[in-house]
């Protein structure tokens, strides 16, 4: 029995309600904490902290966000790249223009997409699923084109924006393993956060609407707050998201890099990781970044060299039908496999 | 039941019509404080959309809504309608299938629950004293319900009878004046049907709330109600006691009229 639930008698509803009632879970998430603060960046390249681990990072705190709001709230977003994208250039034109201190330029991207996410999130008090979704779509196309286009934000170079040094504190960040830091503690502050508020009211809230909106609003949950809340939060952790990928691994804002289809392999990262669960998000994002490398590898058995057409067409196929396989399968992804063998585990070695 | 007092509730010559059907025609209906009210009538004779016009699902064309003595708009918010202390359950299953037993009836007490939303994310002080408080609540109900066994079982599992007494649950988290139940006990089975009226009466005689229920099994309403009101084609046909209401000519005759076309 590696897993037990039971056993461990809560006598309390402090200690049940608390974030990990299960000693196995805590255990879990303190390997974790040490493998990410104190193992990976003292064993692995600087390759892999600045190419793989520092966006698996960003990225999963942007699928959080999608994770909120589409995983948790139910409401579809294809605008959610957009967001980030908002967060990207916000930041950056604090830091860079404005002198704002790195941290808190990096908030301010985050506060400022978040100012923007609600305005895209009203049509959701009228319509939702497919017609949501279509009416994201415009997020991502308008926010696209204004960042383009406004000259004020892009600097007007093919709206771009390059990432100066970056101080924190009047500390330099100039190696991976610093940047590594930066973004490490960022995300686990907004995982913690956001965890508290996915299993508190407002994550009962949004799970209400998603499951079953009449009946939530009848009982007194309020489509209109908790919806824009939702548009609020999520565009948030996207903003942050995107911010810190600019800064800490891109080095510019390039709006190309928040195009639509990073808005489409965000749902299909937390369709695969699992919708309606943190842990999911991570799962996602992490086979977002890391199925391209393994593919390549891969191929590299088949072929002395991988032209990049047929490259890019397999990542595509095999996302495709592994969004298609979890959809029909396994609605809620990795993260529900993951308790299944937590179930097995908790019988293990009784198999009964 | 002292028909003097003030009702908690009166709604007064409602209408209201999808397309051209008038699903509802000029009815009025009044509750009063501490009874079990039915609400009875064929298929189709608009009970549900009455709930629904309560609750604020639907806005009437027409009529005046007065709750504890004042008129309220007749287009609301089904929250806010919620917050003045109305609650309800529905006639298909309507729990929140993605989350367990107490979450579900935790979501009912949403009206009570004001920690502010950074509270919440940093889950410390006022935030998890308050969740502390409103589970020790919901703890309550899982009790009086008799579910304690399934409380942290996701609700989309549990049998048809089990999810309608969760659902019950929910509604009477929010701690209502009045409590509207949408036929709580179509489809069970008798003993299913007896705990439920149990519950039914305990609400009403040890919490002390005010109840109207729809139900179609007869045996129930005229056991456990104080007073019955008969919709027809959208119109109130007959009000009343349980023995008035047996023996209105009206009353059966609508009910022969339905068994006639089935
Ligand atoms: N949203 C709606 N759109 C169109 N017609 C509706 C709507 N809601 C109710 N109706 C119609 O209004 C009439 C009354 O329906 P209602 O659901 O109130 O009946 P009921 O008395 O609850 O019947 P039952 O005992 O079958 O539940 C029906 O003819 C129904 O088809
Ligand atoms: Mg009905």
């Amino acid at each position: 029995m590696l897993y037990r639930e039971c056993g461990n008698y809560k006598d309390t509803y402090a200690k049940d309600m608390a974030i990990f009632p299960i000693p196995f879970d805590r255990w879990g998430l303190g390997v974790m904490l040490v493998l990410a603060f104190l193992v990976i960046p003292f064993t692995t390249s600087d390759y892999w902290l600045s190419s793989i681990m520092i966006p698996f990072y960003c990225f999963s705190l942007a699928a959080l966000g999608l994770n909120f709001l589409t995983g948790y709230a139910g409401q579809v977003s294809l605008g959610h790249a957009a967001f980030m994208a908002v967060g990207a250039y916000a930041s950056l034109i604090l830091y860079s223009r404005f002198h704002v201190p790195l941290l808190l330029s990096i908030l301010g991207g985050g506060i400022v997409s978040s100012a923007v996410g609600p305005v895209f999130g009203i049509p959701s008090l009228r319509i939702k699923g497919f017609y949501l979704a279509v009416s994201t779509l415009a997020a991502q196309f308008i926010i696209e084109w204004i960042l383009t286009h406004w000259k004020w934000v892009s600097g007007g170079v093919f709206g771009t924006i390059d990432a100066p040094d970056l101080y924190v504190f009047g500390w330099i960040l100039d190696t991976p393993a610093k940047k590594y830091y930066l973004v490490l503690c960022i995300l686990v502050l907004l995982v913690v956060f956001g965890k508290n508020l996915v299993r508190g009211q407002l994550g009962r809230n949004w799970m209400a609407i998603r499951d079953m909106d009449v009946a939530a609003e009848v009982i007194g949950v309020s489509l209109f707050r908790n919806k824009l809340i939702a548009f609020a939060v999520s565009s948030f952790y996207a903003g942050v998201a995107g911010a810190m990928v600019t800064m800490a691994y891109y080095g510019a804002a390039n709006i190309e890099e928040f195009n639509l289809v990073l808005s489409f392999h965000l749902l299909g990262a937390i369709i695969i990781g699992g919708m309606g669960t943190v842990l999911g998000s991570f799962f996602g994002a992490g086979f977002m970044i890391l199925m391209p490398i393994f593919i390549n590898q891969a191929l590299l058995v088949f072929l002395e060299r991988v032209p990049s057409d047929l490259r890019a067409n397999s990542e595509a196929i095999v996302f495709g039908g592994l969004i298609v396989f979890f959809l029909i399968v396994e609605p809620y992804g990795m993260a529900r496999l993951w308790h299944t063998i937590k179930d097995k585990m908790r019988l293990w070695p009784f198999p009964y | 039941m002292n028909q003097k007092t003030e009702p908690l509730l009166r709604v007064e010559d409602i209408h209201i019509s999808f397309g051209g059907l008038k699903a509802l025609n000029g009815v009025s209906l009044e509750v009063y404080p501490g009874e079990i009210m039915a609400i009875i009538g064929p298929n189709g004779a608009g009970k549900t959309t009455m709930l629904n016009i309560i609750n604020g699902v639907y806005t009437p064309d027409q009529g005046r809504i007065f709750f504890e003595g004042t008129e309220r708009p007749l287009k609301m918010k089904p929250h806010n309608v919620a917050a003045m202390g109305i609650s309800r359950t529905f006639q298909n299953l309507a729990l929140f299938k993605g989350m367990d037993t107490w979450c579900n009836i935790m979501v009912g007490r949403t009206q009570k629950m004001h920690s502010n939303f950074f509270s919440q994310g940093v889950y410390w002080g006022t935030s998890q004293k308050e969740e502390i408080e409103h589970r020790e609540a919901v703890e309550w109900i899982i009790d009086f319900l008799e579910i304690e066994n399934i409380r942290k079982q996701p609700v989309g599992m549990l049998p048809y009878g089990l999810q309608k007494r969760v659902e019950l649950g929910r509604a009477l988290a929010s701690e209502p004046k009045l409590l509207l139940l949408d036929e709580p006990m179509a489809g069970m089975n008798l003993e299913e049907k007896e705990d439920i009226a149990r519950f039914i009466l305990d609400t009403n005689e040890e919490i002390g709330y005010t109840i109207a229920l729809i139900e179609h099994d007869m045996g129930v309403v005229m056991d456990i109600c104080d007073r019955i009101a008969v919709l027809d084609f959208g119109n109130k046909i007959a009000e009343g006691t349980p023995e008035e209401i047996k023996s209105n000519p009206k009353v059966i005759k609508a009910y022969l009229g339905e068994a006639e076309q089935a």
